[in-house]
């Protein structure tokens, strides 16, 4: 399960909205608990696909090591990423997968139809090493004020 | 010098975020870091010994790769090394 705040997904889902029809990008930083990863902040990143923003992401190694710095000094790690498919489903492509790297992290993607964000899903990347490596669906908890929202991952 | 190790690679460090490693260069430091911890090797040489492609290896705030000496690059005691696999994607397979 991705714990996250309200806030903070409304943030990310923002981002995709701002970006379309560009794909947006960001950094998770937060715990990794018992139950699943925890965000505490949502870190914006640039895109730097400039030749095909459109259906594909990348950032850049140097934010990743501000990311990772900037989670140090808040007693945080990275624990995920987002980023958005404009016009395409929530759900992990085949390039998503040969490029994810980062075991244990949760990778958001959001749907962005129309210039609108739609469903949002996490996929929790697994394994051991690149050859057995897998995204599994995990669902995302919304945390509203004292209340919670549950969205259970899967959909596209 | 240290070297930051990612999340997912802390498995095999025993948890450990920042790992604390003798030598004189970058590739002294690395081999240091791997004879500390074999199990990390796999993750970061491919079966011909070379980094992987989407493993980055920053020296301070430079990429290794683009660095005259690459990893003979010489290091001090003060100096920072990062472990940043690469995060990219996109939402479909066609270009």
């Amino acid at each position: 399960m991705l714990k996250l705040s309200y806030a903070d997904y409304v943030a990310l889902r923002a981002h995709g909205e701002e970006t379309y029809p560009h794909e947006c990008c960001g950094i998770l930083l937060g715990k990794a608990m018992p139950e699943g990863n925890a965000v505490r902040e949502v870190v914006r990143a640039g895109n730097t696909r400039t030749d095909s923003a459109h259906n594909r992401y990348h950032i850049a190694p140097e934010e990743l090591i501000q990311a990772q710095r900037q989670a140090r000094k808040l007693g945080l790690d990275i624990v995920g990423f987002y980023h958005s498919h404009p016009d395409h489903p929530a759900q992990w492509s085949q390039t998503d997968y040969i490029e994810a790297h980062w075991v244990g992290c949760s990778y958001v993607i959001t749907a962005v139809a129309q210039g609108k964000a739609k469903i949002s899903n996490s996929f929790l990347l697994t394994g051991s090493n690149e050859e057995d490596k897998k995204f599994l669906d995990e669902p995302i908890e919304i945390e509203v004020s004292n209340a919670e929202t549950k969205q259970e991952g899967g959909e596209q | 010098m240290n070297i930051n190790i990612p999340t997912p690679l802390r498995t095999y460090t025993g948890g450990e975020q920042s790992v604390s490693v003798p030598g004189a260069t970058v590739a002294e430091a690395l081999e240091a870091l791997t004879g500390a911890y074999p199990e990390l090797r796999q993750h970061l040489y491919s079966a011909e010994g070379k980094l992987r492609s989407f493993v980055n290896i920053y020296l301070n705030d430079d990429d290794i790769r683009y660095l005259p000496q690459k990893e003979a690059t010489s290091v001090e005691e003060s100096d920072e090394l990062s472990i940043i696999p690469s995060i990219a994607g996109g939402c479909c397979c066609c270009l």
